[in-house]
């Protein structure tokens, strides 16, 4: 009945379909990405001089058409077109696009745009253009430092990707994750920052100490993990931004497994003493702690509802480690996972209606979702190993990391991090200039 | 970082796009073939069920005392070869009552991180309360749990995963 009033819906809202602009499905595998055409920014010469001095450069208006591309393409959802097909100069493409140059080259959607130097800043205006429609779609135009350049190229993405999606992008964001060196016995490993395409990486520790699970808060620039400083692995906090860092929590013991809340207030991690681990909180603000499991069992890998209600996590009350879910304060503790093998690293989504996570079955790792009632079980990816699924802000598309098996010898071990749809397509492996493990996906940088 | 100015120059078509339903069947995904790859029951030189009984990488706190004892997978239960080897180590540490020690807890690679954070300090503490048992004081002994960080045996196999998944009693003074 719910479903016939909502198409009743949808017929009084949308009369006929053909009266729509174009859009793109993301529920589903997108096997046939929608052709676009990205013009390079157009630029004077003034300009153009100007950011080659800054920026070192020599046309930032086609460097950043070329982020454009690289993200849409990334995406899986879009096929950027071979610029050397392009008819129409990019400066008068910006003013008024022939729709029958740009049709021809079987474009449904182009992005113009303009580059200037004013002031000192980087102005960039950008359109989006229905091809088959001949209308304009989106008309932004962004003011920032020079030195912005790569981000204004996300910005225009995310709402390219937005316009024709119905949903938030995800390109102006950034990864942290654990930069690995060095033989499997002794990895050297370091916390490392990049942005979403790999761009602008950063060691942010120097490998001195064992670092693991970084987290990025949500609202901020903040970052949990987990550190083998003097040899006392403990959950730290670190304030990217500034490089402050400090202990959470005055616990006698290990602390593992950190994560915030959605809000940020608050880190929820694991505390084990005497071959027992419980899941605690503890407020940032006034530094009260909470412990809400109480069980002699493994309890680890909490991670809340994007409402804060909730909180799955990983126990092996039951033997083997399973995904349970609870009330934010311990209380009407379920099961939710019940197929074959073993459940590991529940992740809540942003949106709030699955839940990832890493399952080990007959030898093999699988990425998988689930609903958070624990019906409707997929696997996204099968692998030697593999773990550790972290969500794109749009809950789109998950992020983990995957090794290698070695050989005879011992040798060969790899560690990487790879991108994977929802559904299931685009399976992707992210570059990092070393290996790579443990990657967290920020919030979008800009709203 | 740096706020960027956003604002509208046209108001261009602002036709809001009905999404498509949105709970349209996903795409079914083919059942992966699960290569079969049990773990072997058998009793191999080295190995008694899963749990390792070779000496490879053993060291001695002191002639005759193991430093490590091994588990089976997922397990943090004391084998009797297990047990027989922290009473040398108990013996050994109530002889030298100015020794402190660290008990560090591993799990092989085939697990997920942070269970197997939790998984290495379970293990240390099933150590660590046998040599209690034996009468060392808990004042001597630290846990430290490395989950799958620090292997021995860089292998993919089952043998070296045996290796892997220990206790080890290390001097801390």
């Amino acid at each position: 009945m719910r479903i016939l009033i909502k198409i009743i819906i949808f017929l009084i809202l949308i009369p006929s379909k053909s009266f729509g602009l174009i859009e793109v499905d993301i529920t589903r595998g997108n096997l046939d990405p929608l052709p676009i055409a990205v013009s390079p920014l157009s630029i004077d010469e003034n300009s153009r001089q100007n950011f080659e001095k800054i920026l070192k450069k020599e046309n930032i208006g086609d460097e950043i058409s070329k982020i454009i591309e690289v993200n849409l393409k990334t995406s899986g959802l879009f096929n950027p077109l071979n610029k050397d097909a392009f008819l129409q100069a990019p400066d008068i493409a910006n003013l008024k696009p022939r729709f029958e140059d740009w049709n021809l080259i079987k474009a449904q959607a182009l992005i113009t745009g303009k580059v200037s130097f004013i002031d000192e800043k980087l102005r960039v205006e950008f359109r989006l253009w229905d091809v088959l429609a001949g209308k304009e779609m989106v008309a932004l135009a962004f003011t920032t430092v020079p030195t912005n350049w790569r981000r204004v190229g996300h910005i225009i993405t995310d709402k390219v990707y937005q316009r024709l999606t119905g949903e938030k992008g995800y390109f102006d964001t950034r990864i942290i994750y654990v930069a690995e060196e060095g033989p499997k016995t002794k990895r050297i490993k370091k916390l490392a920052i990049m942005d979403q395409d790999g761009a602008n990486n950063k060691f942010l520790t120097l490998g001195n100490e064992l670092v693991l699970t970084p987290r990025f808060n949500p609202t901020s620039q903040m970052v949990t993990y987990l550190s083998y400083f003097r040899n006392l692995p403990r959950v730290y906090l670190l304030d990217i931004e500034t490089g402050t860092q400090e202990v959470v929590g005055d616990f006698p013991g290990m602390t593992f497994a950190p994560r915030f809340s959605p809000d940020g207030k608050k880190i929820i991690m694991s505390f084990a003493k005497d071959g027992n681990s419980e899941i605690y909180t503890m407020d940032l603000e006034n530094r009260i702690v909470e412990k809400i499991t109480n069980h002699p069992s493994i309890d680890t890998s909490p991670s809340f509802s994007p409402d804060g209600k909730f909180i799955c996590f990983n126990s092996d009350r039951s033997g083997y480690q399973q995904i349970y879910v609870m009330k934010s304060d311990g209380s009407k503790v379920k099961r939710i996972s019940f197929g074959k093998g073993l459940y590991g690293t529940p992740v809540w989504s942003p949106r709030g209606d699955l839940i990832a996570f890493t399952k080990l079955h007959k030898g093999k790792f699988y990425i998988g979702v689930m609903r958070t009632d624990g019906s409707g079980e997929r696997l996204l990816t099968e692998n030697f190993y593999q773990e550790a699924p972290s969500w794109s802000p749009n809950g789109r598309v998950l992020i983990f990391y995957r090794e290698t098996k070695t050989d005879d010898k011992g040798e060969g071990f790899s560690a990487k991090l790879w991108s994977i749809d929802l559904t299931g397509y685009n399976e992707r492996m992210v570059k990092t200039p070393t290996d790579a493990s443990d990657p967290s996906w920020s919030s979008l940088l800009s709203n | 970082m740096k706020k960027l100015r956003i604002r509208n120059i046209d108001q261009g078509v602002i036709m809001k796009l009905n999404k498509i339903l949105r709970n349209t069947l996903l795409i079914v995904f083919a059942c992966f073939a699960l290569s079969a790859c049990a773990t072997s029951k058998k009793t191999s030189g080295q190995m008694q069920g899963d749990v390792y009984t070779g000496t490879d990488s053993v060291e001695y706190l002191a002639s005759g005392v193991p430093d490590r004892v091994f588990f089976a997978t997922n397990e943090s239960v004391l084998t009797t070869a297990s047990r027989e080897t922290l009473r040398k180590q108990a013996a050994y540490l109530r002889k030298n009552s100015k020794i402190t020690i660290v008990l560090e807890g591993h799990a092989d690679e085939r697990g997920t991180r942070e269970y197997n954070l939790a998984l290495g300090e379970r293990r240390a503490n099933a150590a660590k309360d046998y040599l209690m048992t034996y009468g060392i004081s808990s004042d001597r002994i630290s846990v430290l749990s490395y989950g799958k960080e620090r292997p021995v045996d860089s292998g993919s196999n089952p043998l070296a995963w045996s290796k892997n998944r220990r206790s080890v009693t290390v001097k801390a003074n």
